[in-house]
């Protein structure tokens, strides 16, 4: 079976035929085309796929397009507006913390949610709120000093989250 | 992983509506969060021709946590249980079980009935169908050995590794559930049925068979009262502090009166074919926390934990940490202001 899956992507509201069993992730990947959400584990313990759906990170592997219906969802995409990154973009980019960049998207998306609900989080805070997500190239200290900088650019008002 | 199985998905907003699509379709699975259920699809280990997402029946989401009572509805987060303030300030050892699930994303989509529910696992179990095929499948599919367990005869010991369920099983839960027959109450130690000792097959239970839900029954919510002067913790040992299962999770619950240990309640997971709550934790009472009580502890521990080998631990090993975080949680409890 399938269905018209009516729901905003990216803040664009998007209208499209889905069958029952397309994943969130292969939806984005293959029917929109949006490729910065990446596969990594596919099977919910790596965290590369993290986008928010109503501003809460969530597991595109592991959500059925068609349970987004009537929501929002963003990708990394939508972070950056008219060639300026992100508050967390820029911070990944300034503290360094991507060295192969796959599981990128995934820990900036969680980074993302993180601060919308939270714009001053502790270490402790962001070490618990990246949970989901598994680098194997930086070993997270990068990482953590990254979401720090980016809550630092938010707070200044220098960058969007 | 492979690619999803095809399948027909349903979206029901009401519990009658549920009801409904479940009995037009014996074979179907019901979808919450979807963290464990569709990594088993895509595994092959399941292949249901219809899914009933249940996580927009506004009847499931009820959320109440105070002096009188804890009601949580089958479709609640585990985020939203986790940070509750009525849940962790009254039922800390539920909140404390709810926050150490998986990792933050998993917990955003995660419920408490897939947690209750959660399929029972196993290193011969969860892994593809390629795999699982070239080892003759296990007796939790469609092979007639448990791997884990060669001597088992025809008993599966696949392991239930939820953490809510042993935090609500040391408050006395009693879980509500729907079916075709109408509602009815189970104390929640009853809907755990995976005894899976050879000499003793009361239950029928085993890692295969291991709730109590007949066919085409739901879990609607968990129930339980409050008791004054109970103090809970839960606390749980994983290879990594996030997204991993539990090498052995461990809730408590006791009173203290004085000097006495007046009330004393351990429920462990990650184990067994069920939470186990132990028995005999009430022999131990009535006196000062003294090296007896955690002696009697320790072999409660050993006669009633018969966790397996997982990927990274021997049974034994699983067994001693389960024994290690029940004396730590009842020496912190005792000695809490």
């Amino acid at each position: 079976m399938a269905r018209i899956l009516e729901f905003i992507l990216n803040g664009r509201k998007r209208l499209d035929a889905v069958p029952d069993n397309r994943l969130l992730l292969d939806y984005l990947r293959e029917t929109v085309g949006l490729t910065g959400t990446k596969t990594g584990c596919d099977g919910g313990e790596c965290g590369a796929c993290t986008v928010l759906v109503d501003d809460q990170p969530t597991l595109s592997c592991l959500t059925l397009a068609a349970s987004v219906a009537g929501k929002r969802v963003d990708t990394v995409e939508s972070l950056g507006a008219n060639g300026a990154l992100s508050a967390v973009q820029q911070g990944f980019h300034e503290k360094l913390g991507s060295q192969c960049g796959y599981c990128t998207p995934g820990f900036i998306m969680a980074s993302a949610g993180l601060l919308r609900k939270n714009p001053k989080p502790s270490e402790e805070e962001i070490r618990s709120a990246l949970g989901s997500n598994i680098c194997r190239c930086t070993g997270y200290v990068k990482i953590i000093e990254a979401v720090q900088h980016a809550a630092k650019l938010y707070a200044a008002g220098e960058a969007r989250p | 992983m492979e690619a999803l199985s095809e399948f027909d998905l349903l979206r029901p907003t009401t519990l009658a509506g549920v009801l409904e699509a479940r009995s037009a379709h014996p074979n179907s699975r019901l979808l919450g969060g979807g963290t464990d259920l569709l990594v088993n699809i895509r595994r092959g280990i399941v292949a249901p021709p219809v899914l009933i997402d249940v996580t927009g029946v506004g009847e499931l989401r009820c959320m109440k946590a105070d002096a009188h009572g804890l009601e949580i509805g089958a479709c609640v987060t585990l985020t939203e249980i986790a940070g509750h303030a009525g849940v962790a300030r009254i039922y800390p050892v539920v909140a404390q079980a709810a926050a150490s699930i998986a990792g933050p994303t998993h917990r955003n989509m995660g419920t408490l009935g897939g947690n209750l529910c959660l399929d029972t696992r196993c290193i011969f179990y969860n892994q593809s169908e390629w795999w699982r095929q070239a080892n003759n499948h296990c007796l939790k599919t469609t092979g007639d050995m448990c791997h884990v367990a060669p001597k088992s005869r025809g008993v599966c010991f696949a392991t239930f590794s939820g953490d809510l369920a042993p935090a609500l099983l040391t408050l006395g839960a009693e879980v509500d559930l729907l079916g075709p027959g109408g509602r009815r109450s189970l104390p929640l130690r009853e809907l755990y049925i995976g005894v899976a000792r050879h000499d003793e097959k009361a239950t029928g239970g085993d890692g295969k068979n291991y709730l109590a839900l007949k066919q085409g029954e739901i879990v609607t919510a968990v129930r339980a009262r409050h008791e004054p002067g109970l103090r809970s913790a839960y606390d749980k040992v994983r290879i990594r502090r996030s997204i991993e299962y539990p090498v052995a999770g461990v809730a408590v619950a006791l009173r203290r009166d004085g000097e006495t240990l007046a009330d004393l309640r351990v429920a462990i997971t990650g184990t067994n074919p069920r939470p186990v709550l132990l028995e005999g934790t009430q022999a131990l009472c009535g006196g000062k926390l003294d090296a007896g009580v955690f002696k009697g502890l320790d072999e409660l521990v050993r006669d009633q934990i018969m966790s397996m080998k997982t990927t990274f631990t021997p049974g034994h090993y699983r067994r001693r940490v389960a024994g290690v975080l029940a004396r730590r949680l009842v020496t912190r409890l005792f000695g809490q202001g």
